[in-house]
């Protein structure tokens, strides 16, 4: 087992809800008590459905927000807001939407050098031009691209250039918040497989978020499934899929539609929705939706078990 | 004869920068108690070619067909009066994004009662009754109080839920769903397709899904038709699609997904769908086809037989040469 390049320790952010005219106020549980290590070369798949905590997961780690509690560390060293300025250059970011996360008044060649411009002033200009050059040609994009402007391009090329920037800076971790979930299928495969390539040349640690389980298959070493705001599985990405332990992660997998219409259906069907993060449950936070509830789980809150395969579940399957 | 017939449909948009031709050429049938899946990438006309035959677009489109009945009645020509009786009551369409389809000025109820009152006429009292018994259908817990919520009160899943209601109110002889579980979580998608493929085998209507989702057509669909750039390009029963593709965009797009791959890299298809201005001469794929020859990028292909899938393709594939590859 290498180092690990992230280290989270019980991460946890609460937002504080003021009260309005009509209602009242409270907290709201996005991450709570979230641990991990993230191994360089290596993918970790957070999966979950909307409102589970993993955008915000992927902020703390960016460090566009600071952890209500818990600590992090990256390549050994603590992380605190004193020293975000340190380690920002050690892990970007790669958002879902290609057309939103480019300034369109820019060109390429400018999005790309600015990065540059920030955080090693004393670098000359040519030499910039020469690093932004060599980093279109490591995405798939043609030199004639360094001109032009973002709404020239289609959505893969566009997902291409935000990855392109995010490694101008040569980070250690690479946070794709659901990078291929605004782009057709036929363009899904070209991004992932340049994303394995980068990784491979690179050595890249990936926190990948997404909701699409097939991809997450394809592209993850490890995965983290989180409900509401916690955790509720952590485990090898082959032990989740042939033997998932929790309850919701079954019925997470049983509910993907699979591409196959000879596969026999065991569909377990979930009732009702995701709690509000506003409102969680006193104990575990699936007990509503469950079909093996006890007494027991909605007084008390499981934790995560020891093995290497960890669920928060007191009846586990299998 | 299908209860709806779509023959050679074809959507021109006069744009600021000329004609763009949206759908090409489309042929759609479907019969009562059916379920068809249309698939393909954005841009592919799918959606488009479901509007023009509810008449759901604006001014600037041409529409064109040979063929467009419903229900034994033609439906090109029809005045917008004529067309309104039969849009929402006979044939009722579901959105893709149950927020925005929804007004948010007016309780669910309210949206409901009024599809209720202008085709069915119900008193009111017959119309607050077949409100509840709709939200207990579409499984709504508490359907007297969701009847007076706003729909920015519910969640996606709910709203979706009102949005099926409404659409299933005058038991309508066609269902068109566009895209109806992308905004949704994985787990709400299954309720709702659950609840849509039961509502269909109970009621027997028809059920047109529209998707780009493959794993979707894979549980849901009886009979799918493939669509690229406006045409549609292959169509077959949903079990001998997924088995022997014969068009070459529906193999690679097939050969893309994640879960069939093999290896650590996916197959992929080079380039992307063609827009307005770069629009091939020939087959519409033949730029992203790694079987395409001059006369592919010379000649538009007419589509095959029933026994290739009516593949829009010189060549296509058959589970043979496939098996020779």
């Amino acid at each position: 087992m290498s180092t690990p390049v992230v280290t989270a320790e019980n991460l946890t952010r609460h937002y504080d809800v003021k009260g309005g005219f009509f209602s009242k106020g409270g907290t709201v549980r996005a991450v709570s008590e979230t641990s991990f290590t993230l191994e360089p070369g290596k993918t970790l798949a957070v999966v979950g459905e909307s409102g589970c905590g993993k955008s915000t997961l992927a902020r703390l780690i960016t460090m566009i927000e600071e952890p209500t509690s818990g600590t992090f560390s990256i390549g050994g060293k603590p992380v605190t807001p004193e020293t975000w300025a340190d380690h920002r250059t050690d892990v970007q970011i790669v958002f879902q939407d290609p057309y939103g996360s480019l300034n369109p008044r820019q060109r390429i060649g400018s999005i790309l050098e600015e990065p540059l411009k920030i955080n090693r002033p004393d670098l000359s200009a040519a030499d910039r031009e020469a690093k932004a050059r060599e980093m279109l040609k490591l995405v798939g994009l043609r030199p004639e691209h360094f001109d032009r402007y973002p709404h020239m391009f289609s959505g893969g090329q566009r997902q291409r250039i935000a990855v392109a920037r995010a490694l101008m800076l040569e980070p250690k971790v690479l946070v794709l918040d659901e990078p291929v979930s605004a782009l057709d299928l036929s363009i899904q495969s070209q991004i992932l497989n340049l994303l394995v390539d980068l990784q491979d040349r690179l050595g890249l640690a990936y926190l990948f978020i997404s909701h699409d389980l097939s991809v997450v298959k394809h592209m993850a070493d490890d995965i983290i499934v989180m409900y509401l705001g916690r955790p509720v599985e952590i485990g090898p990405k082959a032990e989740i899929f042939a033997h998932p332990k929790h309850p919701y992660t079954k019925a997470l997998l049983s509910a993907t539609p699979m591409a196959d219409p000879k596969a026999k259906k065991t569909r377990i069907k979930l009732e009702g929705e995701l709690p509000s993060p506003l409102n969680v449950p006193a104990g575990c936070a699936f007990a509503p939706r469950c079909w093996k509830v006890k007494d027991k789980c909605r007084a008390e809150r499981p934790a995560l078990d020891a093995a290497r395969h960890r669920a928060a579940c007191f009846y586990p399957e299998g | 004869m299908p209860l709806l017939d779509i023959r050679n449909l074809s959507v021109d948009f006069a744009t600021a920068s000329g004609q763009f031709r949206a759908v090409d050429g489309v042929d759609v049938s479907v019969d009562t108690g059916e379920i068809l899946a249309i698939v393909g990438e954005s841009g592919s006309g799918k959606s488009v070619s479901m509007l023009a035959m509810m008449g759901l677009l604006p001014w600037t489109a041409t529409v064109t067909a040979d063929v467009m009945s419903f229900n034994g009645q033609d439906l090109r020509g029809l005045s917008p009066r004529q067309r309104r009786d039969i849009v929402g009551k006979d044939m009722a369409m579901i959105f893709q994004e149950p927020m925005s389809s929804l007004n948010p000025c007016f309780t669910a109820g309210f949206q409901i009662k009024e599809a209720l009152r202008l085709h069915l006429g119900l008193d009111k009292k017959e119309r607050h009754d077949r409100a509840v018994e709709l939200f207990e259908m579409v499984g709504i817990p508490a359907p007297e109080d969701r009847l007076k919520a706003f729909p920015h009160q519910l969640s996606g899943g709910m709203n979706q839920r009102v949005m099926i209601a409404m659409a299933i109110a005058c038991n309508p002889k066609l269902l068109i769903a566009d895209e109806p579980t992308t905004a949704l979580d994985v787990t709400i998608q299954a309720q709702i397709l659950d609840l849509l493929t039961g509502l269909q085998k109970d009621t027997g209507m028809a059920l047109i899904l529209i998707t780009h989702d493959m794993g979707v057509v894979a549980e849901t669909a009886e009979r799918v038709q493939v669509q690229y750039a406006g045409q549609k390009v292959e169509e077959q029963p949903v079990a001998d699609l997924f088995e022997t593709p014969h068009h070459p965009y529906t193999a690679a797009l097939l050969a893309a997904l994640p879960e069939r791959a093999t290896s650590r890299h996916l197959p992929t298809i080079p380039g992307v769908v063609p827009g307005q201005f770069d629009r091939p001469k020939g087959c519409l794929f033949s730029p992203r086809c790694k079987y395409a020859d001059d006369r592919c990028r010379e000649q538009p292909p007419a589509p095959a037989g029933t026994e290739l899938g009516v593949a829009r393709c010189h060549y296509p594939l058959s589970a043979k040469a496939e098996a020779e590859a």
